[in-house]
C-alpha cells in the first residue's frame, strides 16, 4: 500500500485510545468532576480485559470471546470510577488528589496482574479475533479491529446524548451548577456517579484497545499511563464534545507516528535531515502542540468552549 | 394517605463539623492509615503468590517494612535521604499550591533541574578546578531553569487564565524528551546513559547525604516562616481564598501569581540539583521517577504546611522502600509499592470526610415508637 495512506490509517488507528480516554473524561468533566484517575482507570481497563482473556481464551468460543472481554474491560475499569466516585462525590474529597491517587495505584495494580499474564495465552490467538475484518492483512490496516469501529459509534453516541437529549441537559446542568441542578429535582448524587462510572469505564477500552488491538504486543502495558494523560489532554483540544475526539485523536495520532514511522516517511521528502537526536523532538510535538492549543483558546476566550464552571467543586447542598 | 403526609427522614445524613479537636483528628489519622495497611495485606495475599501459599509468612510481610527503611545504618541513612529528596519537592509546589494554582509539573520543573546541574557537570566539568565553583554554577544552572519552566506556565494563567494543571502537565513531557535529547547529543558512544560523574559532588560530612537533608531541613524551616509570617506569605493566602478580596485590597494578583511560580520552580529546581548532586551524579529521563506526583499528595495530606509534610514524606517513603523490600523478599514483579502507597492514600485522602463532618444515622427503632 503507498505508505502515506499507511501512515495515516496507522495515525487513525492509534487515535482511538485517545478517543476513549478523552470521551470517557469528557463524560466524568460534564459531572462536575475532573478526573486525573483516567490514566490508572485505563491501565485497570486494559489488565481487567487482558486478565478476562487469560481466564477464558481456551473455553469460551470465539464469537462471545470479544464481546465479553469488552465488557469485562469495562467493568473494571468502572469499578475504578466507583472507588473515584465514592471518595469525591460522597466523601466530598479533593478530585485532584484522589485522581492523583488513582492513577499511582491503578498503574501499580495494571503493572502486577500484566506482569503474571502469559502473552501466549491472552494475547496471540485472541488478537486475531479483535482485528476481526482485516486481520489478515500485514500493513496498518490489520489495526483497524472490533474495538476502533466501536470508540467512533461511542465518541457520536456520547455527543448525540449529552447534546440532544434531556439526559445530556440534565449532566450538563450539574456540571454548571450542582446546586441549581439540585433545585430542579435533579439527583445529583445519582447523577455524578454513573456519569462516572461509565466515563471511566469506557476510558479503560482505550487501555484496553491499545494492548490488544492496536500494540497487539507483550510490552504494550508499560506506556498506557503516559497516553492517559494525552486523553485528559485532549478534552480541551476536543472542547469538551466527544465526537470532535474523532479528530482531536486523529491529530494527535499523526504527531505520534511521526516520530515512529519517520524513517519511512523522511525517504520520501528529501529536505528532511533525519538523525537519531530528531526522534526525541518529534516525539514532544503532540505535547507542545497541546500547550498551543490551550493557549489559543485561553486567549480567543468563547463562553460555549469554556470547561463546566461547577469543574473540581465538590457539591455538599448545606454549603453556601 | 397518612403515610404520605409524614416526611421522608432519609437513613444517612451528613452536616459540617466544628473544628474537631487534634487528637481526635490524629486517632482518625492513625486509624486510616492502620486500616490501609490491613488491607495492603489482604491484597498482598492475592496478588503475592508466596504469600497465598504459606499464610504463616504474613509477619515476615509487615516486618519488611521496617526492614527496608531502618535494617542497617546505611538503609536509615537511604531512608532520610529518599525523604529529604521528597520533601524538597514537596516544599517547592507549596507555595503555588497555597495560592490554588494547580501546579502538577513539579516532575518537569524539578527534571530540568537536574538536567541543567548534570549538564554542567559533565559539559564542563574538567575546565572547572574548583568545585565549589562548580557546584555553585550547577546550582545556579538549576535554578533558573526551574524557574524558567515554572513561568511559563504562570505567565499564559496571569494573563489569559491558560487552565495551568494541563498546561504545566504537558511541560512535563517536554522536560522528559528534552532531556533524552540532550543525553543523544552528549554522550557520544550512542548508549544515551550518563555515567556517574565524579566532579560537582555535593562535599561528604558524616555522611554522604548529610548536606542533602540537612540543606532540606533549613529550606523547611525558612519555607514555614516564609508562608506563615511574611508579606509574601500573606498575599499568596488571600490570593489563594479569593482572588477578588486580593484585588480590593490592592495586591496585584497577576504578580503575585508570576512571583510564586517562580519561586516555586526555583524551589523545584533547587530539589532537581540536589538529586543531580547529591544523589544520582548523573541524569536520566526518570531521574524525578513520578516524584513530583508524589509530592502534591505529600503536601496536601500536610494541608500545605511546611513542618507537616516532615511527617507525610516521611510517611510515603516508609510504605514505598517497605514495598520494594517486600517486593525482593517474595520475588513480586511489578509495581507494589505503588499499589501500597495508592490504597493508603485512599484511605488517608477519604478520612478527611469524617473530620470534617459528622454523620448522622437515622435511629430505625425510635421512629417506630413515634409512630406508635
Amino acid at each position: 500500500m503507498n505508505a502515506w495512506l499507511n501512515f495515516f490509517i496507522d495515525a487513525l488507528a492509534f487515535g482511538a485510545v485517545f478517543i476513549y480516554g478523552s470521551t470517557g473524561e469528557i463524560i466524568t468533566e460534564k459531572a462536575g468532576h475532573l478526573n486525573l484517575g483516567i490514566p490508572g482507570i485505563m491501565c485497570m481497563g486494559g489488565a481487567g480485559g487482558c486478565l478476562f482473556l487469560q481466564l477464558f481464551a481456551k473455553t469460551l468460543p470465539s464469537v462471545l470471546l470479544v464481546p465479553f472481554a469488552i465488557v469485562a474491560s469495562f467493568l473494571m475499569a468502572a469499578l475504578m470510577g466507583l472507588i473515584y466516585s465514592f471518595m469525591t462525590v460522597t466523601l466530598r474529597a479533593n478530585q485532584n488528589v484522589t485522581g492523583l491517587a488513582m492513577t499511582t495505584f491503578g498503574s501499580g495494580l495494571m503493572m502486577t496482574i500484566m506482569s503474571r499474564l502469559q502473552a501466549t495465552v491472552y494475547l496471540n490467538k485472541p488478537k486475531k479475533m479483535f482485528r476481526f475484518p482485516f486481520a489478515a492483512r500485514t500493513d496498518a490496516l490489520q489495526r483497524i479491529g472490533v474495538m476502533f469501529f466501536l470508540a467512533i459509534a461511542v465518541a457520536v453516541v456520547a455527543s448525540y446524548l449529552l447534546y440532544k437529549t434531556k439526559l445530556g441537559l440534565h449532566l450538563r446542568a450539574i456540571g454548571e451548577n450542582p446546586a441549581t441542578a439540585d433545585a430542579v429535582g435533579i439527583n445529583v448524587t445519582r447523577y455524578k456517579y454513573v456519569a462516572t462510572c461509565i466515563g471511566s469505564g469506557i476510558a479503560g477500552l482505550g487501555g484496553f484497545y491499545y494492548i490488544i488491538d492496536y500494540m497487539g504486543s507483550q510490552e504494550a502495558y508499560k506506556s498506557i499511563e503516559a497516553f492517559g494523560w494525552l486523553a485528559i489532554a485532549l478534552v480541551i483540544f476536543a472542547l469538551w464534545r466527544p465526537h470532535m475526539t474523532i479528530l482531536g485523536s486523529f491529530v494527535f495520532g499523526v504527531l505520534f507516528c511521526c516520530s515512529s514511522s519517520i524513517s519511512v516517511i523522511a525517504s520520501k521528502i528529501s529536505w528532511f535531515n533525519v538523525t537519531m537526536s530528531t526522534t526525541p523532538i518529534l516525539k514532544m510535538l503532540p505535547y507542545v502542540v497541546t500547550i498551543v492549543v490551550l493557549v489559543i483558546s485561553s486567549i480567543r476566550n468563547k463562553r460555549e468552549n469554556q470547561p463546566p464552571a461547577a469543574l473540581g467543586v465538590s457539591y455538599f447542598r448545606e454549603d453556601r | 394517605m397518612e403515610n404520605q403526609n409524614k416526611k421522608r427522614e432519609p437513613l444517612l445524613h451528613i452536616t459540617k463539623r466544628a473544628v474537631m479537636p487534634v487528637w481526635q483528628q490524629a486517632l482518625i489519622r492513625a486509624g486510616a492509615i492502620l486500616s490501609a495497611m490491613i488491607l495492603c495485606g489482604v491484597l498482598a495475599f492475592i496478588l503475592i503468590p508466596k504469600l497465598s501459599a504459606n499464610p504463616s509468612r504474613i509477619g515476615e510481610f509487615y516486618s519488611c517494612f521496617f526492614k527496608g527503611n531502618f535494617k542497617t545504618v546505611e538503609i536509615t541513612w537511604a531512608f532520610f535521604k529518599d525523604v529529604a529528596v521528597l520533601l524538597c519537592i514537596s516544599l517547592a509546589i507549596t507555595p503555588a499550591f497555597r495560592m490554588k494554582f494547580w501546579n502538577i509539573g513539579a516532575e518537569g520543573q524539578v527534571l530540568v533541574g537536574v538536567l541543567a546541574a548534570e549538564g554542567i557537570a559533565y559539559l564542563y566539568g574538567s575546565r572547572i578546578q574548583s568545585n565549589f565553583v562548580l557546584l555553585l554554577l550547577m546550582l545556579v544552572a538549576a535554578i533558573v531553569s526551574g524557574a524558567l519552566w515554572g513561568v511559563i506556565p504562570a505567565v499564559f494563567k496571569a494573563k489569559w487564565g491558560t487552565n495551568e494543571t494541563l498546561f504545566t502537565l504537558m511541560m512535563n513531557y517536554v522536560a522528559t524528551y528534552l532531556v533524552i535529547y540532550c543525553l543523544s547529543k552528549w554522550i557520544t558512544s550512542g548508549s544515551m546513559v550518563m555515567p556517574k560523574l565524579q566532579v560537582g559532588v555535593l562535599p561528604s560530612f558524616v555522611n554522604q547525604y548529610f548536606s542533602t537533608i540537612l540543606l532540606v531541613l533549613t529550606l523547611t524551616v525558612v519555607l514555614y516562616f516564609y508562608l506563615n509570617y511574611s508579606k509574601h506569605g500573606y498575599e499568596i493566602s488571600v490570593v489563594g481564598e479569593s482572588e477578588n478580596t486580593a484585588k480590593y485590597i490592592g495586591i496585584d494578583v497577576k504578580k503575585v501569581i508570576i512571583r510564586t511560580m517562580i519561586l516555586s520552580g526555583a524551589l523545584c529546581g533547587f530539589a532537581g540539583f540536589l538529586i543531580g548532586a547529591g544523589v544520582n551524579n548523573s541524569v536520566s529521563d526518570t531521574s524525578v521517577g513520578g516524584r513530583g506526583f508524589t509530592a502534591i499528595m505529600v503536601s496536601w495530606l500536610a494541608k500545605f504546611s511546611p513542618l507537616f509534610m516532615l511527617l507525610t514524606s516521611a510517611l510515603i517513603v516508609f510504605l514505598d522502600r517497605g514495598a520494594s523490600e517486600i517486593a525482593s523478599v517474595f520475588d513480586v514483579t511489578g509495581a507494589l509499592t505503588d499499589i501500597f502507597v495508592g490504597l493508603t492514600l485512599f484511605f488517608v485522602i477519604g478520612c478527611e470526610f469524617f473530620i470534617n463532618y459528622r454523620l448522622h444515622i437515622r435511629n430505625i427503632f425510635k421512629k417506630e415508637e413515634k409512630a406508635a
